[in-house]
């Protein structure tokens, strides 16, 4: 039996117009997504735009890296540094903020989101 | 069981110190504290402070609540007038009548006016409280010419005062044939003047004053030798006597030359009664200093408290800086041949001269004095206190070992267990030590669990070698590596990307680093980068904080400003007219900058590359007020207009700003240069400050506005421009490859060892012999200058990277609002 999931896929940009180890915004309806080409892991990620704690639609322009042992992907937002993991979207650096994230596949240089 | 009630008489400093032991050591006892002063007890140490930006409170030693917390009476501005021993009881001015059980003197001393003629003119004032210092204050607003008639420790500190508060002529009188004749030799004396000299201070010797002349103020002084000196105020600071005329109102034994006679208990003739601190007389000495006087606190404190611990006399050595002149004298200072053998080391270039004296057979080192340079006197001192065999080379004590490696630190760990590090506060070597084993990890941890370092001051430095030397002996090493990713220092991963020729963040990751790198460790290396290689920074934007990134300062809501390079803050009419152009065309809010030049606010981010297409075609290039850079050079007129500037200040600072443009640094470099003394460019509060004086420049280095202001120290004096730049280089360079991360000069200095004497042999003495080497590598620095937004502007695949939707590069981010404010905008948010 299959299992039909209620992903939306949505085409959001091309894979070369993410910089490499770095993120960008897509506009998806009145919506802002942040798009991170972790190029060094050869993975992505995508999150809000809007960082929770000054409500500053920047962190697409934050630098990505990663965390402790098990190297957690993380992004900086550029205002006051509070990071948020690109997995879970959880404040890493001891705050209660969270925030969304969203399914990534690249397909032939294609970017797509998942919308839930 | 009933309480004893334990009076004391005087709220100074040791009265406080012998209340907090008190109460941290029994809770047994009914404290009442009765002070003549009007607040509560405060640092008298720092006094001079107080013209110096620190406030009443800043100097109190607790809050009032603390006295209540601890159930202690605080009876202020309430001196006793009467202690009756038959009934046990003091009565206070204000008529209080208390009964105690014990009494504690501590009533400390007062200056001691001579009886000179005129003396109780209008202008004349002591130094010994906070309502003195106030007195001298509005006084001084109002004076030119003063005068300190003293050039003892107190003396010295008050002139520092006046000179603090403005006065344009400070003069010391001193009666005796040299400077702190209590503390330092002839030779020491000359010394200390020659530096005092610098900063303005006039020094007479030998200078008996007979009258203070004037009508109802003091207009003059006149001297035993005919001689007299026109001054508008005098403050005395001949001495002080210790203030024992309750005690001996009451019939205790008291000296003839003052002071209140004590046995080793602290106890005076009545056993119920015990003086402490500058009142108390012991083995016919008065012991005025705090340490000493902490002590006797400790040992009435031990007594009433079931102890036994006796004084025995106390070292009476001191440190202390005197308007920026370290002067130090340890042990048995004065001893001369044939009763030791004497090493002396004087330098009057750079105004240091040390003296050591020795046992005769070379083994102890019994006492000296340091003059203008005392980063050794911890480690003489603990040698003198700790008999200490002496090395081959006695002399290494006072020179550093010549050729050879230094044993830097062995000689802390190599002290007793039981050597007193911190005198103020009695703490041990073990107990900083032990300190450190049970977890404490710095000077901080060490003060507040210790409280060694709390007093004067004066042991830090030794405490921190000690917790150094004690972690590293535990086999922890303590350095400041740069994130969880790379393990090391800035400085040492600035040598090996360099050894390496490494070019971009990836490599230096992959050769020295570990995981992913993070916000720390990118714009770090990215600092590192530039700073070596100067390529264009948005080559890897990615590693870039955003200011970086975007090359402009992102702000609230988003949106950016725009601070295009205005040198020296100069700029002509037909460029004003061009940004405020720019400014209305992209509907920016413009504003002045503390750094002389014009920010435009709420750009947004695909406006910025037009925006400076527009101010590049102007003639205008980028001002890096984004970047851990250069970011102005202040200027105030100079000469060109100014009927008062020495030199063209303007021109300077443009040739200055011009060449360390763009130079990358660990933080952000401000500068300055004023045209003559009135300093209106502020130049000692900037990274570099340059003076102009009637025979060249002073240079400034190190100084910072911001949270902790910090004013810059002087480099050098007089130096013509050429020089100034040499040595502006080399600052610069070395600040550049040895700065920890995001650390302002200011701070890098005040972690230096060796401090601004250090910094001054590196750079003026090529101490460490790399000048050379730091001049080439500004100068490469200087011809790889590059406009990073010209590179932009005319670069399409770089200007691609300025759009807020990658999807819909035309849109501007909709969440950006604005709102109007005074006929401009401001972010709506």
């Amino acid at each position: 039996m299959e299992t039909i999931t209620d992903i939306r896929w949505v085409l959001a940009c091309y894979a070369d117009d993410v910089p490499a180890n770095g993120g960008a915004c897509v506009k998806h309806g009145n919506e802002q997504i942040a798009i991170y080409n972790f190029a060094r892991r050869g993975e992505w990620y995508a999150t809000q735009n809007l960082c929770p704690h000054k409500q500053q639609m920047v962190l697409s322009r934050g630098m990505i890296g990663s965390e402790g042992d098990s190297c957690e992907p993380k992004v900086a937002c550029p205002f006051h540094k509070k990071t948020f993991s690109l997995l879970s979207g959880e404040c890493l650096s001891g705050d209660e903020f969270q925030i969304k994230t969203y399914p990534v596949q690249v397909i032939d240089g294609k970017v797509y989101i998942g919308i839930i | 069981m009933s309480q004893l009630t334990i009076v004391v008489v005087g709220n100074g400093m040791v009265g406080y110190k012998f209340c907090e032991k008190l109460v941290s050591r029994s809770n047994q006892f009914n404290i009442v504290v009765f002070g003549e002063e009007p607040r509560i007890a405060y640092d008298r140490v720092h006094l001079s402070e107080y013209f110096n930006g620190k406030s009443a409170d800043d100097l109190s030693l607790s809050t009032s609540s603390w006295y209540a917390d601890n159930g202690i009476a605080l009876h202020l501005d309430d001196p006793i007038q009467e202690i009756n021993r038959i009934d046990k009881t003091v009565h206070s001015l204000k008529g209080s009548v208390i009964k105690y059980d014990y009494l504690v003197l501590a009533t400390g001393s007062s200056p001691f006016v001579p009886n000179i003629e005129g003396i109780e003119k209008k202008g004349v004032f002591v130094y010994r409280t906070i309502e003195d210092l106030d007195l001298i204050r509005d006084y001084a607003a109002n004076a030119k010419v003063a005068a300190v008639m003293g050039g003892g420790l107190l003396g010295l500190e008050a002139a520092k005062a006046l000179i603090d508060l403005g006065i344009k002529e400070t003069h010391v009188i001193e009666f005796a044939p040299r400077l702190m004749p209590r503390q330092i030799d002839s030779a020491g004396s000359a010394m200390l003047q020659s530096k005092l000299k610098q900063f303005g201070l006039t020094i007479h010797l030998n200078k008996s004053t007979s009258e203070i002349a004037g009508d109802d103020k003091v207009e003059s002084l006149k001297f035993n030798d005919d001689t007299s000196l026109a001054v508008d105020m005098l403050v005395m600071s001949a001495g002080v006597r210790p203030r024992d005329e309750l005690a001996k109102l009451a019939g205790l034994q008291t000296s003839s030359r003052g002071g209140i006679i004590v046995n080793e208990k602290m106890q005076t003739g009545d056993e119920c009664i015990f003086a402490i601190g500058e009142c108390a007389l012991y083995n016919s000495m008065i012991y005025g200093l705090v340490a000493p006087g902490y002590e006797m606190a400790d040992i009435v404190v031990t007594y009433l408290t079931g102890g036994d611990k006796s004084f025995y006399g106390y070292d009476m050595s001191t440190k202390l800086k005197l308007i920026g002149v370290d002067v130090a004298s340890f042990g048995d200072a004065f001893i001369t041949e044939p009763d030791c053998r004497t090493i002396v080391f004087e330098d009057t270039h750079k105004g240091v001269y040390k003296r050591i004296n020795i046992s005769n057979d070379g083994k102890y080192l019994l006492g000296g004095i340091l003059v203008g340079e005392a980063e050794v006197y911890n480690i003489l001192l603990q040698t003198v206190n700790n008999k200490i065999a002496l090395p081959p080379s006695p002399e290494d004590m006072i020179l550093g070992s010549r050729g050879g490696e230094a044993a830097e630190g062995a000689g802390v760990m190599s002290l007793p267990d039981d050597a007193l590090i911190c005198s103020c506060e009695a703490v041990s070597k073990l107990a900083i030590c032990s300190a450190v084993n049970d977890g404490a990890l710095g000077i901080d941890d060490i003060k507040k669990c210790t409280k060694a370092g709390t007093g004067c001051g004066g042991c830090v430095p030794l405490v921190k070698d000690l917790i150094a030397g004690t972690m590293k002996a535990n086999g922890q090493y303590v350095k400041n590596v740069i994130c969880e990713h790379f393990d090391y220092s800035r400085q040492e991963l600035f040598d090996m990307v360099k050894i390496n020729k490494l070019k971009n963040y990836d490599l230096v990751l992959d050769h020295f680093g570990k995981g992913d790198g993070c916000e720390v460790c990118k714009p770090a290396v990215a600092s590192i980068l530039s700073s070596l290689w100067n390529d264009v920074i948005v080559k890897q934007h990615t590693i870039q904080d955003s200011n970086d990134r975007y090359l402009a300062n992102i702000q609230k809501g988003g949106t950016y400003s725009v601070v295009p390079r205005i040198p020296g803050g100069e700029i002509t009419p037909d460029k004003l007219i061009v940004i405020g152009q720019v400014a209305k065309k992209y509907g920016l809010y413009t504003k002045i900058t503390g750094g002389q030049r014009i920010d435009m606010f709420g750009a947004h981010l695909n406006d910025l590359p037009a925006i400076w297409e527009e101010l590049i075609d102007a003639g205008f290039e980028s001002g890096h007020a984004y970047g851990k850079s250069l970011r102005t050079v202040k200027s105030c007129v100079g000469s060109t207009w100014c009927r008062y500037g020495l030199h063209d200040s303007v021109s300077f600072a443009i040739e200055i700003e011009e060449r360390y443009k763009g130079v990358r640094s660990p933080h952000k470099l401000k500068g300055g240069v004023s045209g003559c003394v009135r300093e209106c460019a502020e130049a000692q509060a900037k990274d570099f400050g340059i003076i102009a004086t009637e025979k060249g420049w002073n240079l400034y280095i190190c100084g910072n506005g911001g949270s902790k202001p910090q004013h810059a120290q002087l480099l050098a004096t007089d130096i013509d421009s050429a020089t100034c730049i040499k040595y502006l280089d080399r600052f610069l360079m070395f600040y550049i490859k040895t700065a920890d991360p995001l650390t302002r000069t200011a701070t890098w200095l005040n972690k230096m060892d060796g401090g601004i004497a250090y910094l001054k042999n590196v750079i003026i003495n090529n101490s460490l012999d790399i000048n050379e080497q730091l001049e080439e590598e500004m100068q490469e620095l200087v011809n790889t200058y590059h406009c990073e937004w010209k590179e932009v502007v005319k670069n399409d695949e770089l200007r691609k990277r300025f759009v807020h939707f990658i999807n819909a590069p035309e849109e501007k981010d909709p969440a950006i609002k604005f709102e109007p404010m005074r006929e401009q905008i401001k972010a709506k948010w």
